[in-house]
């Protein structure tokens, strides 16, 4: 008959092309990822990213060192303190500086808020994505708190640039330990609340496990970092493996889990989450006392008082404004344990007053070239899972 | 040549007993390894060094050295994390110089070499995919190369350039 359908023919006619984002709330930024699909299985995936870049890099060498710390902040903004931390790291490593105790473990409480901060915005977001509205809600209720104590300390809610070259930007607000405190005594029992919405819940599970799961050696070939890494069952963390800003000084354990799939870095970051509670906890208890920034007049801003009434004072605040100060000729490649994974800055300094180069090596970048061996294979309704259990944020791919 | 300091490091005697023309410098600063590599053995120093341990590639960036020559600097940071140690390596090139890929030793590599393609019109030669990946196809510039002006060229502040 003329009005016949004809079918189309075997496989190669049924597979469609699929453009996922560059706008996709699963994305969580601007990611474009073109799907070859057949029927529902996604048979090819192709990552295009690039959308957010910003010339980061480039504008790092048109700065005064000290300036830079605030471009450190818009890499990652979900761990504008770990950024904060590794450039202040590295450029401290080139100078041969060393900061004193007390702003080695403000460092320390401050980083392990913001990766709670960060991994509570990755589990109401996650949850979101999956179907589970609530958690959401719950996750930024527990954020607001921590953004209260960031204004508390440097005025700022999300760019903080709190660390400083030296030690930190203001000395350490008063009465700080109340909110502090406050904040852990509670968090605990939140953190009960979202596992009992969640862990155990049929829906979640059958949307979680044995989803994106991709051996371990791949995810070391691949450059993966992090919490994704330990969930496969290498116990790999900088903070314990290179311990930088005295955390090797602090009682940790670092979870994992063999499964590899996305409930296995679910149970993982949660119990990072319960991890840096303790971490929080021993910096607080044994925070000790002194100065916030290191004796180090050519290079830390002087007190405001001590300017009024000194000329020298005075002199160095006026060069290190105007003119900055000079590094001395050399690399360093420093890497701390974001959030994320490996964040590494590499600074290279010619013996001037701006970087040379200021190369970042953002987890995110490193654990999303892995996305093609988790998806593929899969459904294309399991896409939204892996892409949320991988956690990076597009500031810090594209940078 | 390769100071004292480095001769006993050994991964780099081992390196250099393998391949004895592929070492050229290295120092050690700041506790860190850094190791000066001929660019025509790039691909087979990685591929000794990634059997020797160094099973993850950490990243590849490239530095330029713009106006000396040679101007640029591919560098490589590795990791074993078995014994938990971190090496350094650097090729340096001159800017027509292209530079064997090294994706096939770690698959980590292609981004990273695209990236540098992408800021530096570094090339590497067999690539699978060497397209940009942070700029848009059609860009015709580098941007991370010193002579580039950070307004860029054809969005920038002209008057601003000019003056």
């Amino acid at each position: 008959m003329s009005d016949e359908i004809s079918l189309p023919a075997e496989t190669a006619a049924r597979r469609l092309t699929l453009n996922m984002g560059p706008q996709h709330p699963s994305t969580h930024g601007v990611l474009r990822m073109v799907l070859e699909l057949d029927g529902e299985t996604v048979v090819r995936a192709e990552p295009e990213i690039g959308f957010l870049h910003t010339g980061i890099e480039k504008e790092c060498e048109q700065k005064f060192y000290h300036q830079v710390v605030t471009l450190t902040d818009r890499v990652d903004y979900l761990a504008p303190l770990s950024n904060n931390l590794c450039y202040c790291l590295a450029v401290e490593k080139l100078l041969g500086l060393e900061v004193p105790p007390l702003a080695r473990w403000m460092r320390v409480m401050l980083t392990e808020l913001t990766r709670l901060n960060s991994h509570l915005v990755w589990l109401g977001t996650h949850a979101l994505d999956i179907g589970a509205m609530s958690v959401f809600l719950y996750c930024f209720r527990e954020r607001e708190e921590i953004l209260r104590i960031f204004e508390m300390f440097s005025g700022q809610r999300m760019m903080t640039s709190y660390f400083r070259i030296g030690g930190l930007a203001l000395e350490p607000p008063r009465g700080w330990h109340h909110a502090v405190r406050r904040f852990i005594e509670t968090f605990p029992s939140r953190l009960d609340e979202y596992e009992e919405l969640l862990t155990r819940n049929p829906i979640w599970l059958r949307r979680t496990k044995g989803i994106a799961v991709v051996p371990l050696e791949d995810l070391i070939e691949l450059g993966v970092t992090g919490p994704m890494l330990r969930a496969a069952g290498l116990a790999w963390d900088i903070r314990k493996a290179e311990p930088y800003s005295d955390y090797d000084k602090f009682d940790f354990e670092i979870p994992t889990r063999t499964e590899g799939d996305v409930y296995a870095r679910y149970q993982v970051r949660l119990e990072e989450m319960r991890q840096s509670t303790r971490i929080v906890r021993q910096a607080l208890e044994g925070m000790p006392s002194g100065r916030h920034v290191a004796d180090a007049p050519g290079i830390v801003l002087p007190d405001r008082e001590k300017m009024k009434t000194e000329m020298e004072a005075l002199i160095y605040h006026f060069k290190i404004v105007t003119e900055g100060f000079r590094v001395p000729p050399g690399e360093v490649y420093q890497a701390v344990e974001s959030p994320r994974g490996e964040l590494a800055y590499y600074v290279v300094s010619d013996g001037g007053n701006k970087p040379w180069r200021v190369y970042m090596r953002t987890p995110s970048f490193g654990n999303l070239q892995a996305l093609p061996a988790m998806i593929e294979g899969g459904l294309i309704a399991d896409v939204v899972a892996a892409l949320g259990s991988m956690d990076f944020v597009l500031g810090d791919v594209d940078r | 040549m390769l100071s004292r300091v480095l001769a006993n490091h050994p991964v780099v005697a081992e390196l250099a007993a393998q391949d004895p023309g592929a070492l050229l410098d290295g120092k050690l600063d700041r506790g860190e390894t850094t190791l000066i590599v001929a660019p025509a053995r790039i691909r087979e120093v990685c591929q000794f060094l990634k059997q020797r341990g160094f099973t993850r590639l950490s990243s590849i960036t490239a530095v330029d050295w713009y106006p000396a020559e040679p101007r640029f600097e591919v560098v490589y940071h590795l990791h074993n994390l078995g014994e938990n140690v971190r090496l350094r390596l650097k090729c340096r090139l001159t800017e027509n110089e292209s530079i064997a890929s090294v994706s096939a030793v770690w698959r980590a590599a292609n981004w990273y070499e695209r990236e540098v393609w992408d800021l530096f019109g570094i090339r590497f030669d067999g690539h699978p995919n060497l397209r940009r990946i942070l700029l848009p196809e059609d860009w015709t510039d580098h941007p991370l190369r010193k002579d580039f002006p950070v307004h860029g060229r054809r969005y920038g502040y002209a008057r601003e350039e000019a003056g």
